[in-house]
């Protein structure tokens, strides 16, 4: 019993904790306790006050019941007591007793405020310790608007004691983080980002966590930061290991420290002052060079130490990714970690490396390890290390390895575990197609993705197979011999059964030749698996029958007996039976023409560069695209290409992926793949659409007739947009029709409609006076940066506008990439004489670019895993404007462009959402949630709304846009 | 106000989520929880700790990321990791984000202990039972806020030893 000998001895209480310790059972351990809480509740309702240590001693059985998992139901105001006694134990233990049980709402909060009100008042650095420990682990809202407006006073305060400025900086930081409108930090910026250059390293240490979280919040306002923390860090690299004394650690200078200043630059750009950039760049050399020294101690404490250093130093590099010699140093060194023998290494080394295969200074030399990394996923005991291999494998590939990895990856996934299958067949299906050159190498992975792993394939994996071969007429004989081959194992996946029906059912005349695969040695191989299969997939073999009947006329009679059964012909399932008779009497009514035209060969599926600026082109050349582009009956296909891809596009377009796949079996549509990560997402989303809109887009530079209308001549300077313009602006974020604009002479009208990168725009002009405008003309400009985001088309309109007439005007726009600011609409006329000049913004808003995104609840929160970094998650809470209507809330959601999800929020007044914003440039994946508190008093409803995406501007803009509409 | 579920899935700035010590038997020894849950929530979390760190052996990584069933906390832990160390009988387990970094944190559970055991003498299991009191006020002075608010040993026994003295 080693405590009791030990220290200030609460007797009582070691003694009642070896009673339990010695209890022998459930029951007696319970029969001890109700024992001391009676005993306790008797003390405490007693006639006789009970002295300080007492009531601490007490106050400290219950907390020890609580722990021990039982609930305690007083106790409270004695613990509330203790506050207020002078001695640092009594004290202790009541704010102990308070910071494990008091719940944030308590009623009691306002009591404890008031005796920590007196403590940090007290001048005594223990008690205000003790006081701010109570505020940071409580951390309620009451909390912060009693001491938000105090603590910045203490924590700058010149006569504050260090160890009182190290509690005063995290306990504001819990505050902020728990109630930031209540934390001004405005007068107290400067001096607490001087922090930083405090001589206490333990102050450093505390503040800088608060630093990195206001600077990730209000990078600007805390930039002066970079500069200190790269003079504070070039301080801490340069020393010897032994002059920074306490804060030294197994002869690593201040390793914590450190990691916190190299993760607050991380919150910002390189520096740009060349100084202040050439300190940093040699700090993170000599951190480099540490590593290749041989080690001050063989324990490993301290290397871990100095390597915790060495990959937050990578992680800023990788960060900043603009210095192409530190990037490849970094991959060396983590070249040299593949292959160490301590595992966490292994782990830390594969995992870094991930993120330098995705930068271009970094791709090349981080492939130069690919037989270290094949061989980890070989022979790691650990599955999260297997796993990290995994990641690194895909991470790395491209044209010249992808046939070496794909190989790996399928033999990997036939002892794969579990956990990690589904994501292993996706990303193996996404490089198989990225990189195939060779169709048959395509169709050979993917069918033996079927065979090991079968359960694992979801839909768009053999959509897409299906797909490439009827595309493909050089693969479609090799297909159908191979998937021939693959139904010979006698037990198969049902997905390889759907793939072999379709194919066979499309190309088996190609091997009908050789007898072993006759027409009806395929059609028994099929319909042997029949039995075994689900509804969907009877349904497709039954399709594929009748589809042989047509190409082979030697099974008709097989066949037919087979529809005529009982079991095709009264199934019980409608979709079955009613296929057998339609097929029965297809083959027997119709003559071989019709036959023969109706079960023609699937067309090739359209390659998604359905984009009508692309045709129009190629048939028109440019001069005629203005015209055209008004002609009604092209205007339905600014949704889409051809006759077919039309329809493909409106299917995608209602679908949540823009995968053709979705009208493929004309099945229902599609669900983005499982299990994806956000770049594999758009991976897919990019092998979908290969050569889709970027194609189109660039071409149509080529011809430079989507570049800026030049403006008309103008003689008087645009005037300045209306005031009101931004609110006429936030209006239409979530709708795209409607009136823009009104006064007593003009009314401007909307309609808009988007589709992937491109947009188009029709303005009304209605002329609300019996006079005619003349000189009437209009212009659309994109000022500044704009210019290079934004292609915006117009054509100009009749310069004169009847009394009473309204005319029309087409703009075509472009998003080339993210953008904030809208384009502004000039409209000049005369009236009467007199001179009629109004600027608008045009409701041209990033989120119009939207593609939703549909996706179960284990995507969306692994995806959302992957946009964690502080950039990439801009966040609001605001109070709403409006009533908390559920309904409107949606509307005003879908409106937006993304796909509202349902059943993925676990608090069910949650909503949230997920979209792709589709650029030129690139496609951004972004997610949203929104939190009501719908329970809250009408005039204090607020909201919380968060968006992450993979671009900081893109969430920021999105997350500004949206908290107005609410 | 109150958002229902303030901590859901946000504020990445958050460093630690939960500080465990926990035995193979799954006793818990200390829980210091830097985000709200209910009661319910810390017993799955406790379980679920104890679970995933106690099949591991010395070829496994200090490392988990952990994925739990639970509605609300199984949303939570998929965003996070396990960083543990086994010393004896006990498991020390930090719950952080994902992004953050591992050794610094592996080394600030180790500097954590030795402090513990400079201050017990020898630190044992026992310790911690007889002396929980004691061993928030260490937790206190090394992680605040969920943050790591000091590093150096000398100086927090130095503290340490000044609370100890005073009645």
């Amino acid at each position: 019993m080693p405590a009791v000998s030990k220290g200030d001895g609460m007797r009582g209480l070691a003694v009642f904790i070896s009673d339990i310790r010695n209890c022998k059972s459930k029951e007696a351990e319970i029969k001890r306790i109700n024992k001391e809480l009676a005993n306790i509740r008797s003390k405490f309702k007693g006639d006789k006050a009970l002295d300080g240590y007492s009531k601490k001693k007490y106050v400290c059985k219950l907390l020890f019941i609580f722990l021990l998992g039982h609930d305690i139901d007083f106790g409270h105001m004695e613990a509330v007591n203790l506050l207020s006694s002078n001695k640092y134990t009594e004290k202790q233990i009541g704010y102990l007793f308070i910071s494990v049980l008091v719940n944030s709402n308590s009623e009691l909060i306002r009591l404890i405020n008031n005796a920590i009100k007196n403590d940090l008042s007290s001048r005594n650095p223990t008690f205000m310790c003790l006081a701010l420990h109570c505020i940071a682990n409580v951390g309620s809202r009451e909390m912060a608007e009693a001491f938000a407006g105090e603590i910045p006073r203490i924590l700058v305060a010149g006569d504050t004691m260090d160890s009182v400025k190290q509690s005063a900086a995290l306990c504001l930081l819990r505050l902020y983080k728990a109630s930031p409108d209540l934390v001004l930090m405005g007068e107290w910026t400067s001096r607490v980002v001087h922090l930083l250059n405090d001589q206490h390293m333990g102050v450093v240490t505390a503040a800088i966590s608060l630093i990195t979280c206001l600077s990730s919040k209000n990078p600007d306002e805390f930039k002066t930061c970079v500069s200190l923390a790269v003079s504070r860090l070039s301080r801490i690299v340069s020393s010897a290991s032994t002059d920074l004394q306490d804060y030294t650690y197994y002869f690593v200078p201040a390793p914590w420290l450190s990691c916190k200043l190299l993760r607050l630059l991380q919150c910002y750009p390189p520096p740009e002052d060349g100084a202040v950039k050439g300190r940093l760049v040699e700090c993170l050399e000599t951190i480099l060079n540490k590593a290749q020294e041989p080690p001050k101690s063989k324990k490993v404490q301290h290397s871990n130490a100095k390597n915790a250093i060495l990959f937050e130093a990578i992680s800023l590099i990788i960060h900043y990714d603009s210095e192409p010699n530190l990037l490849v140093r970094a991959c060396n060194q983590l070249g040299q970690f593949l292959q160490h023998r301590e595992t966490n290494l292994r782990y830390l080394a594969l995992e870094s490396m991930c993120t330098l295969a995705s930068s271009e200074f970094s791709h090349e030399a981080v492939k130069t390890h690919i037989e270290t990394v094949i061989n980890a996923l070989k022979t790691e005991r650990d599955v999260s290390v297997r796993q990290r291999a995994a990641d690194l494998l895909y991470a790395m590939c491209d044209r010249s390895n992808a046939k070496q990895i794909v190989a790996e990856m399928l033999s990997y996934l036939e002892t794969a575990d579990y956990s990690i299958r589904e994501e292993m067949v996706l990303k193996v299906a996404i490089l198989a197609e990225k990189y195939a050159v060779d169709y048959s190498w395509y169709v050979d992975t993917i069918l033996n993705l079927i065979r090991i792993a079968g359960d694992y394939v979801s839909e768009e994996v053999w959509y897409r197979v299906i797909q490439i071969v009827i595309n493909r007429d050089d693969v479609q004989g090799y297909a159908a011999k191979t998937v021939f081959e693959a139904l010979q194992a006698p037990a198969c996946h049902e997905n390889m059964v759907k793939v072999g029906g379709y194919i066979l059912g499309e190309f088996g005349n190609l091997i009908a030749g050789d007898p072993r695969s006759s027409p009806l040695v395929q059609f028994n191989l099929l319909h042997s698996k029949f039995h075994l299969c689900s509804v969907p997939t009877r349904a497709l073999l039954l399709s594929a029958y009748i589809k042989f009947i047509n190409l082979f006329p030697e099974t008709k009679a097989t066949i037919q007996e087979v529809l005529r059964s009982d079991s095709q012909i009264r199934n019980s399932d409608v979709e079955l039976q009613q296929r057998a008779v339609e097929y029965l009497k297809l083959s027997s009514i119709a003559s071989t023409d019709v036959l023969a035209t109706v079960l023609e060969e699937m067309p090739p599926f359209p390659e998604r560069e359905s984009s009508i600026l692309a045709k129009l082109k190629k048939k028109k050349g440019p001069g005629a695209v203005s015209v055209e582009l008004e002609d009604g009956k092209e205007r339905g296909e600014l949704n889409g290409g051809g006759d077919r891809g039309g329809d493909a596009a409106i299917a995608a377009s209602n679908a949540s992926t823009p995968s053709p796949s979705a009208d493929l079996l004309g099945l229902r549509s599609t669900a983005p793949v499982s299990g994806t990560t956000p770049s594999a997402g758009s991976l897919l989303v990019d092998v979908f659409s290969e050569a889709g809109p970027s194609a189109t887009s660039a071409g149509v530079n080529d011809d430079g007739f989507l570049s800026s209308a030049p403006p008309t001549v103008a003689s008087e300077d645009p005037a300045p947009p209306l005031p009101e313009s931004d609110e006429l602006l936030n209006k239409f974020v979530c709708k795209n029709n409607g009136v823009l604009f009104e006064n007593q002479l003009l009314q401007i009208g909307i309609k808009s409609e988007y589709r992937q990168n491109l947009g188009r725009m029709y303005l009304f002009y209605g002329n609300k006076t019996s006079v005619q405008f003349v000189s009437f003309n209009t212009t659309v400009s994109c000022p500044g940066e704009l210019q290079s985001q934004l292609n915006v088309q117009t054509k100009t309109v009749e310069p004169l506008v009847e009394g009473g007439a309204q005319v029309q005007q087409v703009i075509n726009i472009e998003c080339l990439t993210d953008f904030i600011d809208a384009p502004l609409l000039n409209i000049k006329f005369r009236y009467g004489g007199a001179l009629q000049n109004i600027s608008l913004k045009l409701p041209v808003t990033i989120n119009k670019f939207f593609q939703p995104t549909e996706m179960a609840a284990a995507d969306f929160f692994q995806r959302w895993k992957q946009l964690s970094q502080p950039q990439q998650e801009a966040q609001k809470i605001f109070k709403a404007s409006h009533g908390m209507d559920t309904e409107v809330l949606k509307a005003k959601l879908l409106g937006l462009g993304t796909a509202l999800l349902e059943n993925v929020d676990p608090n069910p007044e949650n909503y949230v959402c997920a979209g792709v914003i589709q650029t030129k440039a690139q496609q951004v994946g972004c997610l949203l949630r929104l939190e009501p508190n719908a329970q809250a008093q009408p005039g204090e409803q607020m909201y919380r709304l968060t968006l992450r995406s993979s671009k900081d501007t893109v969430s920021q803009r999105v997350c500004d846009l949206l908290a107005e509409q609410f | 106000i109150t958002f229902l579920t303030l901590n859901f899935l946000s504020s990445p700035a958050i460093q630690i989520r939960f500080i465990l010590i926990q035995n193979r038997a799954g006793k818990t020894r200390l829980a210091k929880w830097y985000m709200q849950f209910d009661d319910d929530e810390k017993q799955k979390l406790i379980e679920e700790v104890h679970a995933v760190v106690t099949v591991r052996d010395a070829k496994h990584t200090n490392f988990v990321e952990v994925r739990l069933y639970a509605c609300l906390s199984c949303l939570q832990f998929r965003n996070f990791k396990i960083i543990y160390r086994r010393y004896a009988g006990l498991y020390f387990c930090i719950c952080v984000d994902v992004t953050d970094n591992n050794l610094a944190y592996l080394e600030g559970i180790h500097n954590f202990v030795e402090v513990l055991n400079e201050y017990f003498h020898n630190v044992c299991e026992l310790d911690l039972v007889f002396n929980f009191y004691k061993v928030y006020t260490v937790v206190d002075e090394m992680f605040l806020a969920g943050e790591i608010r000091e590093t150096s040993q000398t100086k927090v026994l130095k503290q340490l030893l000044m609370l100890q003295s005073l009645e």
